[in-house]
């Protein structure tokens, strides 16, 4: 018994001395994430990440013919992503139609994710991203990018690198890595980054909030720092597709066998 | 100077496959003198190139492909055709009937909007959209039959080595089956059945298209629903 006892009297001082966030990580610990790519068989690619208490699918379509036409240029393709919450993804419900938060956060996704495309090679075309938050816990502008990186390499369109997006902040004066929903909203500041980890470039960085200068360069520091940690689950997601399929012999012989037959067959 | 990976290893966009001077190949590019993927795909080394063979991707037309379409609009002398790449296909009346165009001449008799073709890519215009002909054997007007789609990057599986998959499902299953280039494929059979059967058969190739021996499972797997069936 009194064994138990000091154990947990030990246990409680250190707790005290450290402090603690609101869901128990660590400072630089991100939320636990699970992506998984090819979930709406109708769409050209699609992913659906849960960040989190995040949950999100995005679908892409294209690149296809553009309508209206007028909206198309000759010497490019384009991207367009449209975010949306669900009524139901927060509490209390929320209005289903399009608001100026979801064009502006489509916009920045957008921003985010067209330098990591080869959009060049799609003249008079475009590729469509519908992104749809089904539960949001801060935070689903990265979950968001996240998820439409996935989607569109799932679709086989070609991309220079993943995109890896991961926000930052302060929140009781530390700086913290991957804010959830309470944090985000009772917190000093948020600053999500969004990353081409092979290039490394930034590819958005927005800040919201108040701090000082170092404490600001510590969080997009921190959040780059996130987002190479979210790269390695996106490209483990993308492999994870391909990963077991029962009964098939291990990939040892002919490669041959793959090779592209020219002629089409037909009866 | 290095290969970063084997080949066969599943690669995905952005992934560094060599470092160094090496001629790149399908679906990669260089960037700061190394060649990197970019798409998802099963990374290939060869004496002097590297290349990737796609698992997802969209179709891109070249000139011979055949395609199946379907017709979206009409046009002055043209037909509007749908093959899901980037831009739409044009077909003209020189290349789907042997007749001049003349303003009497009622274009919904030969093609209506909603009319699925078979056609041929034979040339790009100067935007680089697709040109179709319908002229020529087994081209033209579908009547009847069901179409699928699968990603287009796996119609070679299907096709397989010089038609050997395609050849066996047919010899199998005895149904009509056209393949499209573009990932559409034209499925027309004796019943329902055997029509099911086919799909059952393309779902299971194109889910596993990026493992070996797949002809002999495939084969396998025909025999044993067919077994169930009787």
């Amino acid at each position: 018994m009194s064994k138990k006892t000091k154990k947990k009297t030990t246990k409680r001082k250190t707790s005290k001395k450290k402090w603690v966030r609101v869901d128990g990580r660590k400072p630089d610990e991100l939320r636990p994430i699970h992506i998984e790519s090819g979930v709406i068989p109708n769409a050209d690619g699609s992913a659906y990440i849960e960040m989190g208490r995040n949950k999100i699918v995005a679908g892409v379509y294209g690149p296809r013919e553009m309508h209206p036409k007028r909206f198309s240029k000759p010497n490019t393709g384009i991207l367009r992503c449209r975010y949306h919450m669900a009524p139901f993804s927060v509490d209390p419900r929320r209005s289903p139609a399009p608001s100026r938060r979801d064009q502006e956060i489509g916009m920045v996704m957008t921003d985010a994710i067209e330098p990591a495309l080869f959009l060049e090679r799609y003249p008079r075309s475009v590729i469509d991203v519908f992104v749809e938050i089904i539960e949001a816990d801060g935070g689903t502008r990265c979950a968001s990018i996240n998820a439409a990186a996935v989607a569109i390499a799932d679709a086989g369109i070609p991309m220079k690198d993943l995109v890896s997006s991961c926000a930052a902040g302060k929140y009781e004066g530390n700086v913290i890595l991957d804010l959830g929903d309470y944090e985000d909203k009772k917190g000093e500041s948020d600053v999500p980054v969004a990353y081409l980890p092979k290039n490394d470039q930034v590819t958005l960085l927005q800040m919201e909030g108040i701090m000082t200068q170092e404490e600001t360069e510590k969080c997009i520091e921190l959040a780059i720092e996130g987002c190479k940690q979210i790269y390695e689950i996106q490209k483990e997601a993308l492999k994870k597709k391909y990963g077991m399929v029962e009964g098939a012999e291990e990939t040892e012989k002919a490669p041959e066998e793959e090779k592209p037959v020219e002629e089409a067959e037909e009866e | 100077m290095s290969a970063k990976f084997e080949t066969r290893d599943i690669v995905v966009p952005g992934d560094l496959l060599y470092e160094g001077r090496i001629r790149t190949g399908d679906n990669t590019f260089r960037s700061e003198g190394n060649v990197y993927s970019n798409k998802v795909g099963l990374v290939n080394y060869s004496n002097d190139r590297v290349s990737v063979i796609a698992l997802e991707g969209t179709y891109s037309p070249l000139v011979g492909d055949l395609v199946v379409g379907m017709v979206t609009d009409l046009e002055l002398g043209q037909w509007v055709v749908d093959i899901s790449t980037p831009t739409d296909a044009i077909l003209t009346i020189n290349d789907a009937v042997n007749k001049s165009y003349r303003t009497s001449f009622d274009m919904t008799t030969v093609l209506d909007v909603g009319d699925v073709v078979v056609a041929k890519i034979v040339d790009f215009d100067r935007r680089r959209t697709p040109i179709l002909s319908i002229v020529g054997r087994d081209l033209g007007k579908v009547y009847e039959g069901f179409i699928m789609k699968i990603t287009p990057s796996k119609i070679p599986r299907l096709i397989g080595k010089k038609g050997s998959m395609i050849n066996m499902i047919l010899r199998q299953t005895r149904c009509q089956i056209t393949i499209g280039q573009n990932g559409r494929i034209l499925i027309n059979g004796r019943n329902r059945e055997d029509e099911e059967l086919v799909v059952k058969v393309i779902h299971k190739i194109e889910k596993e298209a990026h493992t070996s021996g797949l002809t002999n499972r495939v084969q396998e797997y025909l025999r044993t629903i067919k077994e169930d069936r009787n």
